[in-house]
């Protein structure tokens, strides 16, 4: 087809200036990676706090043990959405796939508050204790997203915002999932808020850094 | 199975369809002509990430109407479709690592492609909004010209085109980027991996060589 002499021209010179590259890694093996760095953390509070008053508190409470499921699930679900956002021609309709970890993760913790205005006298969090939960995961949120965005340094997101905003969702996700170790309250309405506070707030930081980061392709 | 082609991979990147991933795995046995244009465009580019310069040629070559078709259905006008071509061509040489030879090239193309076009829309949009003074300023000072000046400039410019032509490549380079795309010095140096110094350099040289060719300075 006729075409602009430019065309020719630009081609000549990109491939005058070819070198070899190594591909980018499948998103699933990136998403393992930033995955082991989780379960190392896991790993490490399980050995400080010990694996006992959680499952105790997951037999007392099963919605709690649904909730942890469902952070888990968001966690590794968002990760690989970030990860395959990152590669061009991938659906953008993948950014659903967290939709059922979420759901689960918010409707178990939905339960759990209805459980203690139906069972009154279950230890409630105050607003003190809930300010720890949600520095703790804003806290670990940071380093988690840092890694995350290191890892898509050289991918290609051409939805930078929606990418580091699955970033974001797959950190606080992970951070609130940790938490669940050594958390030691009852899903309660004050906890609730405070941890979706901490996810909107991850996920927008994510949003409005992460994108601009991510933006540069 | 899903149908490839340049026109559907951009309609089910661009989310309006329901179907669930476009850059379905390519199958074993391509059924129809434009599966089998991308199989060879797929295998082609999997050379050129090994560095066979040929095959990146070929690729990039094969890809510019496929990339004007989707800056077409993305609203791209005509005189700036050549423009998200270059634009286009550039981002896949600097990402050319993220392509995955086991699926679609053409919707990996298309992605970027719809991405670049929608990016001139957008610095367009801007543009227009603030050169709308200076448009009819333009359109004014262009009635008062008669034909003996049109002409002449007419010659002029055709004479400033050849001059530029002969330009070495960097600074043929500097000039189309700085001076005629009007990119910034910081733009210009990202596309072109150039240093900014290098295209200073290279601009300065360039404008000295121009006026020297066309009013015959030193």
């Amino acid at each position: 087809m006729s075409s602009d002499p430019r065309h020719q021209t630009l081609i000549d010179a990109l491939g005058a200036e070819l070198t070899p590259v190594r591909r980018l890694l499948p998103p699933w093996l990136r998403t393992l990676g930033w995955l082991l760095v989780v379960a190392a953390i896991a790993a490490v509070l399980l050995i400080h706090f010990g694996p006992a008053p959680m499952l105790r508190r997951w037999a007392g409470a099963p919605d709690l043990a649904w909730a942890a499921a469902g952070a888990v699930l968001t966690a590794v679900s968002a990760a690989w959405v970030a990860f395959v956002l990152g590669v061009p021609g991938r659906s953008r309709a993948w950014a659903w796939l967290p939709l059922p970890g979420v759901l689960l993760w918010i409707g178990a913790s939905g339960m759990g508050c209805l459980r203690t205005w139906v069972v009154p006298g279950t230890s409630i969090a105050t607003l003190h204790q809930s300010t720890d939960c949600l520095v703790f995961i804003v806290s670990f949120s940071i380093p988690l997203s840092a890694l995350m965005i290191w890892l898509l340094r050289r991918a290609c997101p051409l939805r930078p915002v929606l990418t580091a905003m699955m970033v974001g969702l797959a950190s606080a996700a992970a951070s609130a999932s940790l938490l669940g170790i050594f958390h030691a309250f009852d899903a309660a309405a004050t906890d609730l808020l405070v941890h979706a506070l901490a996810v909107g707030i991850v996920v927008a930081a994510n949003a409005a850094m992460g994108g601009r980061l991510l933006s540069r392709r | 199975m899903l149908h490839l082609t340049p026109d559907a991979t951009w309609v089910l990147d661009g989310g309006l369809s329901s179907s669930w991933d476009p850059s379905a795995r390519v199958s074993a046995e391509p059924t129809s002509v434009s599966e089998q244009a991308d199989r060879r465009r797929a295998a082609w580019m999997a050379a050129a990430q090994a560095g066979d310069r040929r095959a990146y040629e070929r690729v990039l070559a094969d890809s510019l109407a496929l990339i004007r078709s989707v800056a077409r259905r993305q609203g791209v006008a005509h005189d700036a479709l050549d423009d998200v071509v270059q634009e286009t061509l550039i981002t896949v040489h600097r990402v050319r690592h993220t392509y995955d030879p086991a699926r679609s090239y053409d919707a990996w193309l298309a992605a970027i492609a719809a991405r670049r076009a929608i990016d001139a829309l957008r610095s367009h949009g801007r543009r227009g909004r603030r050169e709308v003074h200076d448009e009819l300023a333009l359109d004014l000072a262009h009635e008062r010209d008669d034909a003996s000046t049109d002409s002449e400039r007419t010659q002029e410019a055709a004479r400033l085109r050849a001059a530029i032509e002969e330009l070495p490549p960097g600074q043929r380079q500097a000039v189309e980027e700085l001076a005629l795309k009007e990119h910034s010095l910081a733009e210009a140096a990202e596309r072109t991996g150039r240093n900014a110094g290098a295209l200073k350099v290279n601009l300065h040289r360039a404008l000295k060589a121009l006026r020297g060719h066309l009013h015959g300075e030193p």
